[in-house]
């Protein structure tokens, strides 16, 4: 006879087994690129212009061009997610098109992201004409974020209680009243929690920018939305593909620097959502 | 006039609430308008069959069955690898890490989901591409293999997080009942929790394809992008995704070249779209 309780432990000893084989790597992934990316940092990298195709100098209008795009798609994305979150946890009824609504967040959710560029080149760059611009490329990352600013910000509208909408009702409140005073200040860090992680998801793609936004090398600022710029995940890829004899110096510190600005994001995320879940009274 | 304001507040609402689907049919119609040009040179069926993707010769040659094949060697490569360990973590997570350990696995898991794809593929090209290279003895490490154990590694968070949901969902008196009949807390896993939790960890591996099938950077810049049909896993190849990322920016707008790549876009957009909207069913199959 099979021993049962051999047998769990030996199964039980496989499943951590898989958990190392995930975590493990994630670790040595951060731990690589802290060690070999922090040496090259310093203010010179962070706000220097590239020089000698991007073989030497620093990063600068990588990092703007990064503010620039996350900051425009976030402004397009955050008003559309917010609503269409508001809309599916204190308006919508349990029917065909709140079904459909949802079907189509999950979608949106699993659109590959190079799908993205091309939607951003055939509509925003030729259909509408703004040309491989700032423009072009956050409202295509905008798009792309929406569902997780709806998921995220719907779970925290519906983490409110019912019982507060039920009193401010009976007080006499109209119903836009009540969310506007009542459910939207209770799920405001859940909604900053979204939006935050929106921020670094637009941060970290580079395939919606390819073709929408991305200078290849232009050592110089953006003047307007209506101009191409050079953003850090782009940059990244092209001198660690495209060009070639970079200093590995020079493609660490890039890593590190995108890297730490997109866990830096989340870490804020996670603590906020922390803090929220520890100071909630109901 | 407070009724009034009410009743616009309502409905712009309403219009937002929409704008997901209006956003899913535009991203369809656009790559449609694009796209579908293409058929006015090469038959569909000579698009998804034919053997050579030569798009700048003369005439240009537009078959994707090699980008096809690429991308369907790396998933299954992906899946093999991600399946076994995905699911395990899940289950070591929901039901065998202590609490503490628990929230620090998860948070692993969220780091994981974070880190931009195209750092991935910059990790890969320095450390797995010359091991794959070192080990095998092979002119080159950019293969399919070095992809598709850097997707199956990207694919594990939504892997793990939605298992994870499905178990953690199974309601607590299955387990209870299995245990309480003298079963071990193994056997209530592998005979109760996880019969019970499987539709939901098929919608997980449906999506965590999707999301492989879905990934461009990493892949494209660790599999070496060769547009052949592939002899082996050992061999470079290039996938759906990257072929768009590598070639649109040289394509001239308008171009037969250019209506090809959205017809690649196309493709993926239906793949996804069926993978997703299946994943769903499986999904709400288990409320």
């Amino acid at each position: 006879m099979k021993n049962p309780y051999r047998t769990q432990n030996i199964a039980f000893f496989f499943l951590f087994l898989a958990t190392l084989l995930i975590m493990v790597p994630v670790g040595l992934i951060v731990a690589i690129i802290i060690q070999k990316g922090l040496p090259a940092i310093n203010w010179q990298f962070l706000i220097d212009m590239p020089r000698q195709g991007m073989r030497a100098g620093g990063i600068f209008p990588a990092i703007i061009g990064t503010i620039y795009l996350v900051t425009g798609a976030i402004i397009f994305a955050l008003p559309i997610g917010l609503l269409t979150a508001i809309y599916l946890s204190e308006y919508s009824k349990d029917n065909l098109l709140t079904r459909l609504i949802k079907l189509a967040i999950v979608n949106l959710a699993g659109v590959p992201s190079v799908v993205y560029g091309l939607f951003g080149l055939a509509l925003f760059v030729v259909f509408f004409k703004f040309g491989t611009s700032i423009l072009s490329g956050s409202l295509t990352l905008g798009i792309m974020i929406i569902p997780v600013i709806i998921t995220t910000s719907r779970e925290a509208l519906e983490s409110v209680p019912q019982s507060f909408r039920e009193v401010s009702l009976s007080l006499g409140a109209s119903k836009w009243q009540t969310i506007r005073h009542i459910v939207l200040p209770n799920a405001i860090p859940g909604i900053l929690t979204g939006t935050i992680l929106g921020l670094g998801r637009a941060a970290g793609e580079t395939a919606p920018i390819l073709f929408t936004v991305a200078a290849f090398y232009l050592p110089q600022l953006p003047s307007s939305i209506f101009d191409q710029a050079m953003a850090l995940p782009y940059h990244l890829y092209v001198i660690s593909t495209q060009v070639p004899n970079v200093d590995e110096k020079i493609r660490y510190g890039t890593a590190f620097v995108l890297l730490a600005l997109v866990l830096f994001m989340n870490l804020v995320a996670i603590i906020i959502r922390y803090k929220f879940r520890k100071k909630k009274k109901w | 006039m407070r009724k009034l304001k009410e009743l616009i507040i309502e409905k712009v609402i309403l219009i937002c609430g929409l704008a997901s689907i209006f956003f899913v049919v535009l991203i369809f119609l656009f790559l449609l308008k694009e796209g579908l040009a293409v058929f006015k040179i090469v038959s569909p069926f000579k698009f998804l069959f034919g053997k050579s993707w030569y798009p700048i010769s003369e005439p240009p040659q537009l078959g994707i069955l090699p980008l096809v094949l690429g991308s369907l060697l790396v998933t299954v490569g992906a899946v093999i690898i991600s399946i076994p360990i995905g699911v395990g973590c899940a289950i070591y997570i929901a039901e065998i890490a202590p609490l503490k350990i628990k929230e620090a696995l998860k948070t692993g898991i969220e780091l994981l989901t974070a880190i931009p794809s195209v750092v991935l593929g910059f990790i890969g090209m320095v450390t797995l591409v010359p091991l794959a290279k070192n080990i095998f003895h092979i002119p080159t490490g950019l293969t399919a293999l070095s992809g598709s154990i850097m997707l199956a590694f990207m694919a594990m968070p939504t892997i793990v997080s939605i298992a994870e949901d499905a178990l953690y969902s199974v309601p607590k008196t299955y387990k209870e009942g299995a245990l309480a009949l003298g079963a071990t807390h193994w056997q209530a896993i592998w005979r109760v929790m996880l019969p019970a939790a499987s539709s939901g960890i098929l919608a997980a591996v449906m999506l965590g394809i999707g999301r492989v099938i879905g990934e461009t950077m990493a892949v494209m810049m660790i599999t070496g992008n060769a547009a052949v049909i592939p002899s082996s896993i050992l061999a470079p190849v290039r996938t759906l995704t990257a072929t768009i990322a590598a070639e649109m920016g040289e394509a001239v707008v308008g171009s037969e070249h250019y209506f090809a790549l959205f017809a690649i876009g196309i493709v993926l957009f239906v793949i996804s779209f069926a993978i997703n909207v299946t994943a769903d069913l499986f999904l709400h199959k288990r409320q």
